[in-house]
């Protein structure tokens, strides 16, 4: 922290800080799991206009 | 009292470390027994839920994988085979690992039971329990039958595959059980001939490790010997057409060829030290996808082969006749 820093007020940044490679890697994974509960609300949306009102009807 | 946390750093574990946690190539095998449990049999399922079942089962399969790796970390880290996996590697945390596979379990389970069908559900859960818990925390570390009690987990998804269908259980379902039960020993006792010295040093009590490569060769035949006609029965007891039989047969009789060379190997009758394992292990694999693809391939032609067959021997049979 630079004086003129310190005198602005601004304080300096605490906390886990990330690499570029950690960030990188977290936005994919983020990414992924998007997709993942996309596909997801997807699938239980196309089931239901297959199966109609007894979306839950099935074999035991 | 002082409580240590041990400091975490942030994870660079990538979307493909993930992917590699769910061991895609055992998965691709599951998925297709299942699919061929799940085509042959009766009654219909639209594709979709057909799809569905398949997609719970993969990722089911994925998260056995995942635990399993999470688990054995340990040993994966001293097999050359099994180093770089991504837990031993340090890309990825043993917590990441639990956490995946636990989440993917729970999630393949429940979408299977709400969509598809609450039996297939329940054997699904048991199918990962089995190979997590009987298999990789029990049987793997104890025993040299780990893999042949443990390979039941791997018999499982056709029976799964046909219940998604039926909603229930019949012989067919079983007989590709046994198939995938009793080739599994002679497939990974095959490639554990040429890997004992990695599975003693990890401590893994494998066959070859407990028993020595001459017992597990004698196993080897023995349990091929069983497999082979086991294989053909599917064709015997009229489940199958005269295309799958002359394919169970042929592949079953170079199945023994081999594990009589593997055997003929072990008395120093080879130049190459292990060239008859390695070829028995990767032929086993073809054995298996053939014997399952020629089911598959009899059933969507609608037993085309056997009306063939059935004209020829029809029509010799009646020129005898008269």
């Amino acid at each position: 922290m630079t004086m003129s820093d310190a005198m602005n007020g601004k304080k300096p940044p605490t906390g886990i800080r990330l690499t570029e490679q950690q960030q990188r890697a977290r936005r994919a994974r983020s990414i992924a799991i998007a997709v993942s509960l996309g596909v997801l609300v997807v699938l239980f949306y196309i089931v239901t206009l297959v199966k109609g009102p007894g979306v839950l009807e099935r074999p035991l | 009292m002082t409580v240590t946390v041990a400091r975490v750093e942030p994870s660079i574990a990538g979307v493909g470390d993930y992917i590699e946690l769910m061991k895609p190539r055992v998965m691709s095998l599951v998925v297709f027994t299942a699919l061929v449990g799940l085509l042959i049999a009766p009654g219909h399922v639209h594709p979709v839920i057909g799809l569905t079942a398949l997609l719970c089962i993969a990722v089911g399969a994925g998260a056995a994988g995942a635990l399993n790796m999470w688990y054995d970390a340990d040993i994966d880290a001293r097999m050359a085979r099994t180093a770089a996996r991504p837990i031993p590697a340090g890309r990825l945390a043993p917590g990441e690992a639990l956490a995946f596979g636990l989440t993917l379990a729970t999630g393949a389970v429940v979408v299977l039971g709400l969509l598809v069908s609450v039996f297939a559900a329940v054997l699904l859960a048991l199918t990962i329990a089995f190979y997590v818990v009987i298999y990789t925390m029990w049987l793997k570390r104890t025993t040299p039958q780990n893999i042949v009690i443990g390979g039941a987990a791997g018999a499982l998804p056709p029976i799964i595959g046909w219940t998604a269908v039926t909603g229930s259980f019949a012989v067919e379902p079983l007989l590709l059980f046994l198939i995938i039960f009793f080739w599994t020993p002679p497939h990974f006792w095959a490639l554990s001939l040429y890997r004992t010295e990695d599975y003693a040093r990890a401590g893994i009590p494998m066959l070859p490790v407990v028993a020595g490569p001459s017992e597990t060769r004698r196993q080897i035949l023995l349990y091929t010997l069983f497999l082979a006609p086991l294989g053909a029965a599917p064709w015997i007891l009229g489940y199958a057409g005269p295309s799958y039989g002359i394919t169970a047969l042929v592949t079953g009789a170079v199945m023994i060829a081999l594990a009589f060379r593997v055997r003929a190997e072990g008395r120093g009758q080879m130049a190459n030290k292990h060239l008859a394992s390695k070829q028995m292990f990767a032929f086993s694999i073809l054995y298996l996808f053939l014997l399952f693809a020629m089911l598959l391939v009899d059933r969507m032609s609608g037993g085309l082969f056997g009306q063939i067959f059935g004209q020829i021997f029809g029509d010799v049979s009646s020129h005898f006749a008269a």
